[in-house]
């Protein structure tokens, strides 16, 4: 099963993070990331940078779209990753492995997989699969 | 915390970290099966400490701490046992004062070791992922459908033969590391087919094992970087991992190539697949060296990954692909794969006359396989009666229930 770690940090957390020495910094994140390597658990990652990007506001039709997020939004999103492991327990023993201070947060979720479809079977692409069932053959 | 979470979280502990402490003690004490012992030993206490205790900042030191002085346990009991193996339990106890550094050539050796040549295959496979892969008894039974107890026998098995025929904690010498390599690589694979396409149960594939089988297979390529094949494997199995959630249909059943959603076939992971046979072939090429099978295989699974459709997928050049594996791993399932290349590139006729060797050889007798596919080529070929009578003897001789109402319809499509 695979995991997104979601990093999250309030916007002391960054400010801190800010005064540190980049290069302790760099070299704690990479040694973390070649551990799941290593491992064989690293699907996917990624920082996101810091400066706001866009919000594109779904209340509105059409969706309205500003400069963001800011201010009040305390809870950044800045990067992820994407583990693959046995079980959720496993994904959540490497989360706490990860090098972050206080004011920071891993949240800890299941990337969906084909089986999470199971109930939507009027949906027309999962109707496409079903009509496949009878198509019983070597692959 | 209570016992079940302390077991859940020895469970996420030792699956990270079990490969490196077993590892780490079977090379103080040379002798693998004694360190998977006093390993467990170390779990056991850890789900009785920890509720009481908590988990301890640093797991992995905890359990290691743990094992090693059962291991100093074990060696002066020894020691009061048989006065001659004093002298060496001394060095060793010195030894263990040493500061604990898990490293990549021990995980290497505990590689080598599970996957010695001494044991059957299906010890090498159990015991690759209960030490390698850190996986519980009862996660390989899960996976591999057996009974735990079968499991646990297959375990104690392969102990008992690595002490029995004194295999060192060691990794091959260069004499033999070919052959060794190959050993590793194909108890790997066959994890993962066994994941691709079920021998066993009511689904036609298994995930979760061809997911343990790629990780096994990344942490292969991150220890031997240099090997061409390692990198190759790790891009065959995930080729053809992609195509999982379009191969079975919701009811467990195959689905064919032709009739493949594509869209639903994973880019990233085609991706990774395309990136690992690139560094595949990039160390062959820094060895002088060619594809090797796993390479080639990869290749051509590369071919269907990238194509569009079965229509314009490029068979000429599968069929070279499957040439070249064919002059390096000759067997009559790659002579029927390329047949099948030949018909979709350059027509039925001239595949026939490839079938019709391989029948002429006395090849794959028994097997649904050939009398099937020698079907197909005369169907297209317009010769229904001919083509009738091998699909009827494909569903003779084929164990399947599905794959046999689906010859057996065939045949009658053709009345």
């Amino acid at each position: 099963m695979k995991h997104m770690l979601i990093m999250r940090a309030t916007a002391d957390a960054v400010a801190a993070y800010e005064e540190m020495d980049f290069e302790t910094v760099i070299n704690a994140m990479g040694a973390y990331n070649e551990a799941m390597m290593k491992a064989g658990v690293m699907v996917a990652g990624d920082g996101l940078a810091p400066e706001p990007g866009y919000v594109v506001d779904f209340s509105a039709d059409p969706p309205l779209v500003t400069d963001g997020p800011y201010g009040e939004v305390h809870e950044l999103f800045n990067g992820f990753w994407i583990i693959q492991t046995a079980t959720a327990d496993e994904a959540v023993e490497w989360a706490k492995r990860c090098p972050l201070g206080p004011g920071s947060k891993l949240e800890v979720r299941r990337v969906t997989d084909e089986t999470d479809f199971a109930d939507y079977a009027d949906n027309e692409f999962v109707k496409k699969e079903a009509g496949w069932r009878d198509e019983l053959a070597q692959p | 915390m209570t016992p079940a979470d302390a077991a859940r979280a020895v469970d996420a502990v030792w699956r990270i970290e079990g490969a490196r402490i077993v590892a780490a003690l079977a090379r103080m004490t040379g002798d693998l099966g004694f360190a998977e012992d006093v390993a467990q030993e170390a779990v056991a206490e850890a789900l009785a400490s920890w509720p009481e205790n908590g988990i301890p900042a640093n797991t992995g030191a905890w359990l290691t701490a743990v094992a090693k002085r059962r291991v100093i346990d074990a060696w002066r009991r020894r020691e009061r046992l048989d006065k001659r193996h004093r002298a060496i339990a001394h060095d060793l106890a010195e030894a263990v004062e040493d500061e604990w550094e898990p490293i990549d050539d021990d995980l290497l050796r505990l590689v080598f070791t599970a996957c010695h040549p001494a044991l059957s295959r299906e010890s090498q496979v159990a015991l690759t992922l209960r030490v390698v892969g850190g996986l519980t008894t009862v996660e390989i039974a899960r996976m591999l459908l057996v009974p735990v107890a079968t499991v646990q026998a297959r375990i104690t098995r392969a102990k008992k033969t690595l002490a029995a025929a004194h295999v060192p904690f060691e990794t091959p010498d260069p004499s033999e590391w070919r052959q060794r390599l190959d050993g590793v690589l194909s108890v790997v694979y066959l994890v993962f087919t066994e994941g691709y396409s079920a021998t066993a149960g009511e689904r036609w594939t298994r995930p979760d094992l061809a997911d343990e089988a790629l990780r096994l297979g990344r942490v292969l390529a991150g220890l031997l970087p240099r090997e061409p094949a390692t990198h190759a494997l790790v891009a065959l199995m995930e080729l053809q991992r992609s195509r999982f959630a379009a191969r079975e249909s919701r009811t467990g059943a195959p689905i064919l190539l032709a009739d493949q959603d594509r869209s639903r076939w994973d880019q990233g992971q085609i991706a990774r697949g395309r990136a690992a046979l690139r560094r595949a072939d990039a160390e062959a090429a820094a060895r002088g060296q060619g594809r090797g099978a796993y390479a080639l295989q990869a290749a051509i699974a590369e071919c269907h990954c990238v194509a569009p459709s079965v229509e314009q997928t490029d068979w000429e050049r599968i069929v070279v692909l499957y040439e070249a594996l064919g002059r390096i791993a000759p067997s009559p399932v790659v002579e029927l794969n390329r047949a099948v290349a030949v018909s979709m590139a350059t027509g039925p006729a001239t595949a026939l006359a490839i079938v019709d060797d391989l029948a002429a050889a006395g090849e794959l007798r028994g097997s649904p396989l050939l009398p099937s596919v020698r079907g197909e080529l005369l169907a297209r070929l317009g010769r229904a009666a001919e083509a009738r009578a091998e699909f009827e003897e494909a569903a003779s001789r084929t164990a399947s229930a599905p794959q046999r109402a689906l010859l057996e319809a065939k045949a009658a499509a053709l009345d």
